[in-house]
């Protein structure tokens, strides 16, 4: 295997390792932190069945999103589109051997990579150019939008221009990372560039913005069911304080005098 | 402090969103707590000298214990959905006012000190120090938000500013820097019983002044219970009821409402508060300090059932925070909170509010009305932000909007609703929420209340509306403040229940009723 083949099979590995172990960190905090009050937000849903279909119509119709600004949805909404097709496709690398036929039916979301670029522009024109969004950004946030960009450029120019990669040389690539038969990668620049944000990505998942992605489903405001006044909701630390008079409550109460 | 010199923003014809201006809403904050209000609460009484210590230390703490805060710190992708959403912002454009700026004061705190990428690149994520400045922006603009949560409505992620503006308020206190307007109310509220520090003897005068001027009007007399052992129901309501204007003029229309019915009830003087201030500060245990005494009072009272008076954020407190504080509601296992359950009767929602009450008369048939009687007056509702985002009513989905127009349409010919994007769950603030009805706090009070006079002005043109309803007891007090700034006639907001009191038809003969056969006067 050549030096830079090495480096990206390890790089592979390392940002996964961050990611994964980064997540679950970020996961478990989550869950263990308790929500200690009912705060969903109207239109509240008042059985679980309906916290569920509020929470599939945010993920996938960002329903909160298209009431605030159509614009920013419909970016919004094209790039995440775009990205999961294009991501689905990418399993036919990963994939060890022969494909299942299955995969002719992923083959067109290749152009999805459009989507997605038209998404990102969108994104960051507005973020350059809409006063308002322009002073809450920082510069991570730019930078975030720069590398989804390089990032679905690069695939673009690899998948619709002359300036094809090897697809054979990436499958082995790709598939012997899943099956621990190392291979060469490609060497063009925009392979490798293409490849390294993606890592970088993957590594900054869990100390970004991105958190936002386990972050819907945690969040109080969307995933509780409004029934306060039928269910005692009561979270371990306020419990706890509760059984241990924590709240000096003869402190507190009785008449003044 | 002489007040600042401000102009109070012209009514656009339609709701533009403002290009922005940086600093025009800085400033000192409200009035600073002293000592006096803050020990009793338990914190210190000036800005402590490790202020930065504490302070991390009590953001550590919050992010802990509320998930909340955790996830929308991490969450938030700067998608700017949020920045348009906020009265503050439309009517100051102070950028600070945008609701992810304002997070943004305390999440870039957060991440200087609690996040790999904050600690290690600070420019990089926009991440900074809690410095003196820091620290008095949080003071400013924390207080510049009303709670309402209009902004969460909007955000893809729910994220609610209001969890934020919590949990930085909480800091300061911790710290020593607290707001005057709020800690000193809360101190009479949970040492007197209400907000108004009104002694027992002050409240049973006002109630049996109440009365007197009841009868002589009406003929009738409606009766004011308080402290009425074994009565049925336990009315809650904001202490504003017993003296403000338009506020008393619903309470008046409660009386009359359970004379009607016949049912016994009564008010307590031990527990004579439906506000919580305690909400305003980010407290769990101040909250549910004052909420104890409500449930002492319902134990006390042996009552069988609670209800709350027209009050925006109490509701809030009581339809979601009672049942976890101190068990008024349903549904617990625990023997704490089965004490009171099982002394409340199931067949009612407990609490329950005054509207879900009054609506459920009107639907069986049992409240007579002259809907003439209320023919001088176009009207229209505002929905109070914590009713509308925050509780439901009536247990049917989206009930908090449709039971009140409900009632006000039962009581009156006249009613049309305000554009839809600022009722419901999109209301906008009165502009007088969240601990911020105070004096000291009138510019930004009167900024804030600009989107709502634009929606009111608009149907006073379309349909001559002359007449706003408010079910929230800071709604009608900033309403009355603010409705004269904007060429309103500050008399135009009422209750709810001041129109059912005007249109109801008092069938019911003056007796001495089961209030008083069944029930015995608490001897001391
Ligand atoms: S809408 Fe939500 S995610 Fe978007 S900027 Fe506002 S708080 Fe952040
Ligand atoms: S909660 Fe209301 S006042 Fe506070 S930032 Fe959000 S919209 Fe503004």
């Amino acid at each position: 295997m050549s030096a830079i083949s090495i480096i990206f099979t390890a790089l592979f590995y390392l940002s996964l390792a961050v990611f994964l172990i980064g997540m679950a960190r970020k996961i478990y905090q989550y869950t263990v932190t308790p929500a200690p009050l009912k705060i969903p937000t109207a239109p509240t849903p008042l059985t679980q069945t309906g916290v569920v279909m509020r929470m599939a119509r945010e993920v996938v119709l960002f329903e909160s999103l298209f009431k605030a600004n159509k614009w920013t949805w419909l970016f919004g909404w094209l790039f995440h589109v775009g990205l999961l097709l294009v991501l689905i496709r990418h399993a036919r690398y990963f994939w060890p051997g022969d494909l299942p036929e299955i995969f002719l039916l992923v083959q067109p979301f290749k152009y999805a990579a459009f989507a997605m670029v038209i998404g990102l522009i969108g994104l960051m024109g507005r973020r350059i150019f809409v006063e308002r969004i322009r002073y809450i950004s920082a510069p991570s946030d730019y930078l975030m939008l720069i590398m989804l960009l390089i990032i679905g450029i690069s695939g673009a120019v690899m998948t619709f221009t002359s300036n094809h990669t090897d697809v054979i040389m990436v499958k082995e690539f790709a598939s012997g990372l899943i099956t621990f038969s190392w291979a060469d990668l490609p060497t063009e620049v925009h392979f490798l560039v293409h490849l390294f944000l993606v890592f970088v990505l993957m590594a900054i998942f869990p100390i970004s913005k991105l958190l936002h992605v386990p972050g819907i489903f945690f969040s109080p405001t969307r995933n509780q069911v409004d029934d306060a006044r039928k269910k005692r909701h009561i979270s371990p630390w306020a419990l706890k304080q509760e059984q241990e008079h924590v709240v000096k409550l003869d402190e507190a109460l009785g008449k003044d005098e | 402090m002489a007040a600042k010199e401000f102009d109070i923003p012209v009514l656009p014809t339609y709701l533009e969103i403002p290009e922005i201006n940086e600093g025009v809403m800085e400033g000192d904050g409200p009035f600073k707590s002293s000592e006096q209000f803050q020990n009793p609460l338990g914190f210190p009484g000036e800005k402590v000298d490790n202020w930065q210590e504490v302070a991390i230390e009590k953001m550590g703490e919050l992010k802990s214990k509320y998930r909340s805060v955790q996830v929308f710190l991490d969450s938030c992708v700067k998608c700017g959905a949020c920045t348009d959403k906020c009265h503050y912002f439309l009517g100051s454009s102070d950028p600070k006012n945008m609701p992810v700026a304002r997070q943004d004061l305390f999440r870039s705190v957060y991440r200087r000190h609690f996040t790999f990428a904050g600690k290690h690149f600070p420019k990089l994520v926009g991440a900074k120090e809690l410095d003196d400045e820091m620290l008095d922006d949080w003071y400013n603009y924390f207080h510049q938000c009303s709670q309402c949560r209009r902004c969460s409505v909007f955000c893809p992620y729910g994220i609610d500013t209001a969890e934020i503006s919590m949990a930085a308020r909480e800091v300061l206190d911790a710290v020593g820097v607290g707001q005057k307007y709020c800690n000193q109310i809360l101190g009479k509220a949970i040492t007197i019983g209400n907000n108004l520090g009104l002694p027992e003897p002050a409240l049973r005068d006002t109630l049996l002044d109440l009365e007197e001027e009841i009868e002589e009007e009406t003929g009738i007399a409606v009766k004011y219970p308080l402290d009425v052992k074994g009565a049925e129901i336990l009315l809650i309501t904001p202490s504003a009821d017993f003296f403000a204007e338009p506020h008393i003029d619903g309470l008046i229309g409660y009386g009359k409402v359970f004379h009607e019915d016949g049912v016994s009830w009564t008010m307590s003087s031990y527990a004579s508060e439906g506000a919580n201030f305690g909400m305003f500060i980010g407290s769990y245990d101040i909250m549910r300090k004052a909420a104890l005494r409500i449930r002492k009072a319902a134990l006390d009272l042996e009552v069988s059932r609670v209800m709350v008076g027209e009050c925006g954020h109490a509701w809030r407190v009581a339809y979601s925070f009672w049942n976890t504080l101190t068990g008024v509601g349903a549904g617990a296992t625990d023997e704490y909170a089965l004490k009171l359950q099982n002394q409340l009767d199931s067949r009612y929602p407990q609490p329950q509010h005054i509207i879900e009450y009054t609506h459920d008369l009107i639907q069986r048939g049992k409240l007579k009305f002259d809907k003439s009687e209320n023919d001088d007056r176009n009207v229209t509702f505002h929905d109070s932000c914590n009713v509308a985002r925050a509780t439901n009513m009536g247990g049917i989905p989206n009930g908090q909007f449709i039971l009140p127009r409900e009632v006000i349409k039962a009581v009156c010919n006249n009613y049309v609703d305000m554009e839809r994007s600022t009722i419901k769950e999109s209301t906008f603030c009165c502009g007088g929420g969240g601990g911020l009805l105070t004096d000291d706090l009138m510019e930004i009070r009167i900024k804030g209340a600009m989107p709502r006079m634009q929606a009111l002005k608009e149907v006073e043109k379309t349909d001559g509306v002359n007449t706003l309803v408010a079910i929230c007891a800071i709604c009608k007090s900033q309403f009355s403040k603010v409705l004269p700034k904007f060429d309103f006639d500050p008399y135009m907001i009422v209750s709810a229940h001041q129109l059912v009191s005007e249109a109801i038809i008092m069938e019911k003969p003056q007796t001495d009723d089961s209030v008083t056969q069944e029930a015995e006067e608490v001897t001391e």
